[in-house]
């Protein structure tokens, strides 16, 4: 069903009033377990993301979502999990650690292709909010899974946060090397903010 | 359905589209086989997309009218979103790309009703003076001109432009012979050949550029070769699909010629600014939909007046 949904409704409304222009295609996985972290701007970077796999590796795809939002009520919640097969979790930093990403570790068990937005929230259109340490802490969990950046840049334009107004736009995609946990997490972090930084230089995006 | 539209001449002139197409994907098959290059490749590729271009507009000029009229509507609404997608802008005026967007259904609702004088009149008087008061309501004056002018700019070349290619169909005079579509395909004919004829042209016999800043690729041979292949085109296809006299069908295929290199060249003066090659990468071997309709965006509004004013 979901499938079917995303391939006669989804990839079609996306191509047709977004438009989608990507880089290194190839450099996206198959197949899981693997982590895939993003920049965060919009509602819909969740729904590109996932238009980008198809047939057995599309079933595969789990989003990570905050719970106390898209579990809010009922529809969301309906939609969230049916649709879109999201994983939520708690936003609030605990001590148990491990307890939290529990169902996170689970899925990439089952290996899952995971989409987390390491920002936490979706920032200012297209501007770049610091990448939040939570991916140090999960990755931790699982040292040898790899993690494949992505950066998103125009839907930030299409439908910011705070705006109901949708604008089309295209969407450039760059998908850069992957690399893999690192015990120093200033390290971690600095080259996760690198390779972020480094794939949105190469699309020499005009100011917005 | 109505296939009224499909006269004997308009499939001809189909067919012998069809050949070239046979015979230019034959000569880059022999050329791969006897020495295999890169740009042999790209040629085939170029090819390949221009069999499916072909398919996609032939089926949407010779169904049904109103199918000919959604199918250009939608091809302003890309090129003007590729055009959107490219250009630096404000983000405090968002809104007003939104509603430059809603113009393109209502233009193309004058152009369904027949409604000449709205027609001409909706975007070039009434979206430019209600443009800015977006931008104003909002309040953000920063960048205010530029914001303004880009998004006018867009609108006359992406929509107001590309939708005279849609109001050939609904001419008056149409109601014996089937002129509009005749139009359609030899105004596109031509600035598709003209395109391809500079192209082949400028890679023979071209030596000195012609605007060396601008487009460095473009030459005087590209550009003469290309200006006289269109005219002799012009030549032969106007007795059968429009109702041109010897001369009108000459000053047309040098009017498209000219034209169709202006249009061209004004987008490469854009791409050059933005410093960008490509406008997207939807047509493989061809960039974006705004590279393949470049030139289109000045023969379809030049050729639309000079064959109202002459002819209907």
């Amino acid at each position: 069903m979901r499938s079917l949904l995303f391939s006669i409704l989804v990839r079609p409304v996306i191509l047709f009033v977004l438009g989608i222009n990507i880089r290194h295609r190839e450099k996206l996985p198959g197949s899981g377990p693997v982590v895939i972290i993003a920049n965060h701007n919009s509602h819909l970077d969740t729904l590109v993301l996932m238009s980008l796999f198809h047939g057995k590796s599309f079933q595969k795809v789990r989003p990570v979502a905050a719970g106390d939002y898209f579990m809010k009520n009922k529809f969301l919640a309906f939609f969230s999990t049916k649709v879109m097969n999201i994983i939520p979790i708690q936003r609030k930093m605990t001590k148990d650690i491990q307890g939290m990403f529990s169902p996170i570790l689970e899925a990439l068990e089952d290996d899952s292709i995971i989409i987390l937005f390491p920002e936490g929230s979706r920032g200012e259109a297209e501007q770049l909010s610091r990448y939040k340490s939570g991916i140090y802490y999960l990755m931790r969990e699982v040292p040898d899974i790899d993690i494949v950046p992505v950066f998103l840049y125009g839907l930030g334009k299409a439908l910011p946060k705070g705006s109901f107004i949708f604008v089309p736009f295209f969407v450039d995609i760059l998908v850069g090397e992957s690399f893999k946990y690192n015990e120093n997490r200033k390290e971690f972090m600095d080259t996760l903010n690198e390779r972020m930084d480094n794939l949105g230089e190469e699309g020499q995006f005009k100011e917005w | 359905m109505n296939f009224n539209v499909l006269t004997d001449e308009v499939l001809y002139v189909l067919i012998g589209i069809i050949g070239i197409l046979v015979i230019s994907t034959a000569i880059t098959l022999v050329l791969k086989k006897k020495n295999p290059s890169h740009t042999v490749d790209e040629v085939m590729l170029r090819i390949k997309s221009w069999w499916v271009m072909f398919f996609i507009f032939t089926f949407a000029l010779v169904i049904h009218s109103t199918i000919s009229l959604i199918f250009m509507g939608i091809l302003s609404f890309l090129a003007l979103k590729e055009y959107f997608s490219l250009i630096p802008f404000n983000r405090a005026h968002r809104l007003v790309i939104f509603w430059s967007y809603i113009a393109i259904p209502i233009q193309f609702l004058f152009i369904y009703f027949e409604f000449y004088g709205m027609f001409i009149v909706f975007i070039p008087v009434y979206m430019f003076l209600l443009i800015p008061i977006q931008a104003i309501i909002v309040g953000e004056t920063k960048n205010f001109l530029q914001s303004v002018a880009s998004v006018q700019w867009g609108l006359m070349l992406m929509v107001f432009g590309l939708s005279h290619l849609a109001y050939l169909l609904v001419l008056p005079g149409k109601e014996n012979s089937v002129l509009g579509a005749g139009l359609v395909l030899f105004l596109v004919v031509l600035t598709q050949a003209n395109d391809v004829a500079q192209f082949l042209w400028g890679k023979t016999l071209g030596k000195r550029k012609i605007l060396p800043k601008v487009s460095p690729n473009k030459t005087w041979a590209g550009f003469f070769g290309g200006v006289l292949t269109t005219t002799v085109l012009a030549v032969l296809l106007a007795p059968l699909i429009t109702p041109f006299t010897l001369t009108g069908s000459i000053i047309a295929g040098l009017y498209i010629g000219l034209t169709g290199f202006i249009g061209d060249v004004n987008i490469s003066a854009l791409k050059r600014d933005l410093n960008i090659k490509d406008t997207s990468a939807i047509i493989p071997g061809h960039g974006g939909i705004l590279d393949r309709v470049d030139s289109l965006t000045y023969t379809a509004p030049l050729f639309f007046h000079f064959a109202r004013f002459f002819y209907f």
